[in-house]
């Protein structure tokens, strides 16, 4: 049960780290942004080119891959995201979807069917662990992912309350039209987020290649990890997703101790029992904020 | 010190023409005051200056420089500030943090959070506090604030009074005339006839998105501005200016 608990909490880390800028692209733009487990994968298979043809460790390799993600970040706002918005709520819902699918056929046709894997290029690390009892240790990989989502959330929240910068994204996030009267530029702000989000997700391409295999369809099962997380964490909220995640890992860990299978379904239990929760309980602000992302923005 | 003017201005909310081929100036330091009835085209002719709504024809001139379609955000930075209508406040921000997001522009002036609350003493005690559990009085003092942060040659105001005390009123009055000291071009929009004459230097008084009455206070006389305001004069001939007689 100790364990199940400790790998759960530290699981939830990976899934924060993922689902960290699902849940802040939602939160500045209300774009939910169905191609960020594509993406989160184009960061692994990036960094897996990198260790493989060039030797270059997957850490180093960061070095390069996060400004690329920041730069199609700012791309992909700028070009189709921002274009998208304009034609109404639903369709950035839409072009992320068709985003996905033409990431994943992309990687296909790049990389074929096979699975891949960062392990073999960061040595010891990826089965390293710490004995903390006879019967419980803690992989050393999977406590620097939990760290590593910490860093990122605290960094984020540093960013928005400290930064003229991060006042300007969270003033945009409340009232765009506002923003641009007290001289917020919201086109380059919602840029920066999204550059922002990618690099997030080019940190959890990092963690999933590191602690599992991935391949070019590998896109979507991360992307449900990532949205659960953030429903359950609150959409928007920059701790509540890491509460989300560990939530999630905990159902699924605990799910798994019921029944080999029960790992996906205890995890799909709980974000239902939270969705439901947060849609029918009145005043709830994540219903304020679905309802708005799928209306448009308010009057 | 800037001059502003609008130049046979057409603004529409979508089928309903709010400003009709309007056409004024504000002279560097001036203080304009805009009234009318509600509904009269006020707050969107002052949003289409602020760049909030794109005009349907017409220009905004800026120095004589057509502004038309600049952006909004490019306009606080080029010197014009809107504290706008209900104040629109970023409710979960501070205090401190709307009047710090007055600088985004990064425009050089002297205005700081120290001169804002030495102008607005009552937000020195509630400078932590979240924006949305301010009153009515602390909130306009922090829009008025928030603008001023951006270091404007001109400050457009509107409905600045609108359901404030007239306890508070008053104060975000005293502050206004200590502001027009300053030397700031100012535009307010205000319903409260009094208040706007108090302060101003030019009124004009607006009726169903046409200007019906354009002239310097101290040749206005009160029943003109109020006959104006109520359309009982320039409602027969609306594109025409009528000529105040003191």
């Amino acid at each position: 049960m100790t364990d199940a608990l400790i790998q759960g909490v530290l699981l939830g880390g990976y899934y924060a780290l993922i689902a960290a800028g699902l849940s802040f692209m939602f939160s500045v733009m209300r774009i939910i942004n169905l191609a960020h487990g594509s993406l989160a994968v184009v960061a692994a298979f990036a960094l897996f080119v990198l260790a493989d043809r060039f030797g270059i460790s997957p850490f180093l390799g960061l070095v390069m891959v996060l400004p690329l993600m920041a730069v199609l970040g700012w791309l992909l706002q700028r070009f189709i995201l921002e274009r998208a918005t304009r034609a109404g709520a639903l369709v950035p819902i839409l072009a992320t979807f068709g985003l996905s699918i033409v990431i994943d056929n992309l990687l296909f046709q790049q990389f074929g069917a096979n699975t891949r894997s960062l392990a073999p290029y960061i040595g010891d690390l990826s089965y390293d662990s710490w004995q903390i009892t006879d019967d419980i240790s803690v992989g050393k990989l999977a406590v620097l992912t939990f760290a590593a989502a910490v860093a990122l959330l605290g960094a984020i929240q540093l960013f928005l309350s400290f930064t003229q910068l991060g006042r300007a994204v969270r003033a945009t996030s409340e009232d765009g039209d506002t923003a641009g009267l007290v001289g917020i530029d919201a086109r380059r702000v919602n840029a920066i987020a999204t550059a922002i989000a990618l690099v997030s997700a080019g940190l959890a391409g990092l963690a999933l290649g590191t602690r599992a295999t991935f391949d070019a369809y590998a896109g979507g099962p991360q992307l449900l990890f990532a949205f659960e997380a953030a429903v359950i964490g609150g959409a928007g909220s920059v701790w509540g997703t890491l509460f989300g995640g560990i939530i999630l890992a905990l159902g699924q860990s605990f799910g798994a101790q019921i029944a080999p299978q029960g790992f996906l379904i205890g995890g799909h239990v709980v974000f239902f029992i939270v969705l439901f929760a947060r849609l029918f309980i009145p005043g709830s602000t994540f219903r304020g904020r679905l309802m708005t992302a799928l209306r448009g923005k308010p009057a | 010190m800037r001059s502003l003017a609008v130049d046979h201005l057409d603004v529409r909310h979508g089928q309903l023409q709010a400003v009709r081929d309007i056409s004024f100036s504000v002279e560097p330091g001036q203080t304009l005051a805009l009234v009318g009835a509600n509904g009269a085209g006020k707050t969107t002719l002052l949003r289409a200056i602020a760049g909030a709504h794109l005009p349907k024809a017409g220009r905004v001139l800026l120095d004589g420089g057509d502004i038309t379609h600049v952006p909004a955000h490019a306009r606080v930075a080029r010197g014009i500030a809107l504290v706008p209508e209900g104040r629109r406040l970023f409710g979960s921000m501070t205090v401190e943090e709307n009047l710090l997001l007055g600088r985004t522009s990064g425009r050089a002036g002297n205005w700081t959070v120290d001169r804002v609350l030495e102008t607005f003493p009552n937000l020195k005690p509630r400078f932590r506090a979240r924006a949305g559990t301010l009153s009515g009085g602390e909130q306009q003092a922090t829009a008025i604030g928030r603008a001023l942060m951006s270091n404007p040659d001109i400050l457009l105001l509107d409905e600045v009074s609108l359901g404030l005390s007239p306890l508070v009123v008053e104060r975000v009055y005293l502050s206004l005339s200590a502001l027009i000291t300053t030397g700031v071009t100012i535009i307010l929009v205000e319903q409260e006839l009094g208040r706007a004459m108090s302060v101003a230097d030019k009124v004009i008084c607006m009726l169903e998105g046409h200007v019906v009455l354009e002239s310097a206070v101290q040749a206005l006389s009160r029943e003109a501005v109020t006959d104006a305001y109520f359309g009982l004069r320039g409602r027969d001939k609306p594109h025409a200016v009528i000529e105040a007689t003191p």
